[in-house]
């Protein structure tokens, strides 16, 4: 238990998907020019990652990785799909957002109104991926830890595009220099809110 | 009668050219579309990294546009996106089957950003945007600039990152050779963590748009 506690907090301050490895960078920038519509599209990366990491570590445990063929016969002990591992976590991305999509439309008018136009962005978002490769990178030893690294994660970036759309809210009512508006003082903030979680680092559960 | 005339065009008639110095200036991925930010800072702490990357964007991009433009009449709309990841899959797949076959140190350090070729926007947006509409020649130079541009803002952070962060370029030691660490240089640690990276990405975007002020938006 604090095992996973330990990945959850890890995931979400010190591995921080925005601060420390720059994904998800495209609809960073993009969607973070007012908090709400950021809130919308934190909550749905929350949830797909949340779904298609731990579907992505069942893959990986009993299809892709070296010998993860057993349990059909045990001549399978040699061969290994790793190479096949990107086409089989985008496939599972871009059909879980679809399905993921169509189910909320169905059984959820309110929240699909409200992540809509979002979600089918999502497919394309590279945290999503990320996620799904780290997760196969850092070898973790059972679902539960996959999915509260996923959470985790989901919600480190969350943090991450509201507090930007938040600072960006309150920046357009500044003197930034002409060619440093939009973009380039979204930049630097962010290197600095980077700064700011780096005091996170070393931090031991 | 149009038919003939572009068949004359010359392959690298003035348009054509403006295919890649676009990418490359004005119109370039990183700075002005502010497409495959993702990859592109992740990568940048030494040099030789980003510049197997910025090659490895280049062969995914000027390959997937010529696939992508060939096969833009018979994709179905409804499901473009998926025949599109599939295509850049199975060219990431090969670069990384490359790379870890000839250059294992620097795969290890890329990671996962070979992994993220796959989701980078750069190649999505260049398909949405240009190879599912144009011939594959113009298409293949669209790419190319593109990834040029790419390649260009990443070699100019990573050069900067390795040369005030370790003091070296190529792993060569430069503040040593000329003996700046004599009279008391200290290498800025600061420069190789994560942070600088967006930080050298918005001074870059600060000077290229004081010297092109049509680029100021909002």
């Amino acid at each position: 238990m604090q095992e996973l506690l330990n990945i959850f907090v890890k995931s979400i301050f010190i591995d921080n998907m925005v601060f420390a490895y720059f994904l998800g960078m495209c609809s960073y920038i993009a969607v973070s020019k007012t908090v709400k519509t950021s809130v919308g599209l934190g909550l749905a990366v929350i949830f797909v990652l949340g779904i298609t990491v731990p579907i992505g570590y069942l893959m990986n445990e009993f299809l892709l990785k070296p010998g993860a063929l057993v349990w059909l016969d045990s001549e399978f002990i040699d061969v290994d799909l790793s190479f096949l591992s990107f086409i089989m976590f985008i496939a599972v991305i871009a059909s879980m957002v679809q399905l993921v999509e169509m189910i909320v439309e169905k059984f959820s008018p309110a929240l699909y109104a409200s992540l809509g136009i979002f979600l089918p962005l999502i497919a394309v978002n590279c945290a999503i991926l990320g996620g799904s490769l780290f997760m196969q990178e850092r070898e973790y030893q059972s679902l539960a830890q996959a999915t509260s690294f996923a959470l985790g994660s989901g919600l480190g970036w969350f943090l991450a595009i509201v507090g930007i759309a938040a600072i960006r809210e309150k920046i357009k009512y500044s003197n930034v220099p002409g060619p440093l508006k939009g973009i380039g003082i979204t930049f630097i903030i962010t290197g600095l809110m980077g700064i700011a979680f780096m005091s996170f680092l070393g931090i031991k559960l | 009668m149009s038919e003939q005339t572009q068949e004359r065009e010359s392959l690298f008639s003035a348009k054509n050219r403006k295919l890649i110095s676009n990418a490359i200036g004005k119109d370039n991925p990183i700075t002005v579309q502010v497409l495959g930010i993702c990859s592109a800072l992740a990568v940048t702490a030494k040099l030789e990294p980003a510049i197997v990357m910025s090659i490895s964007v280049l062969f995914v991009l000027g390959i997937g546009n010529v696939v992508i433009s060939l096969l833009r009449n018979t994709i179905p709309q409804r499901i473009r996106i998926i025949v599109q990841l599939v295509v850049i899959a199975a060219l990431v797949i090969l670069v990384d089957q490359v790379l870890k076959a000839f250059a294992y140190e620097v795969s290890k350090q890329l990671s996962v950003f070979v992994g993220l070729i796959i989701t980078n926007c750069i190649i999505m947006g260049r398909f949405e945007a240009f190879s599912m509409a144009n011939k594959p020649w113009p298409s293949f130079l669209d790419g190319v600039g593109n990834s040029i541009g790419y390649g260009l803002i990443l070699v100019i952070i990573a050069f900067f990152r390795e040369l005030f962060g370790s003091g070296t370029i190529l792993g060569w030691n430069v503040f040593e050779t000329i003996g700046l660490y004599d009279i008391g240089y200290v290498n800025n640690g600061l420069m190789i963590l994560p942070p600088m990276a967006l930080i050298a990405t918005g001074i870059i975007i600060w000077v290229q748009r004081s010297r092109n002020p049509e680029l100021i938006k909002d």
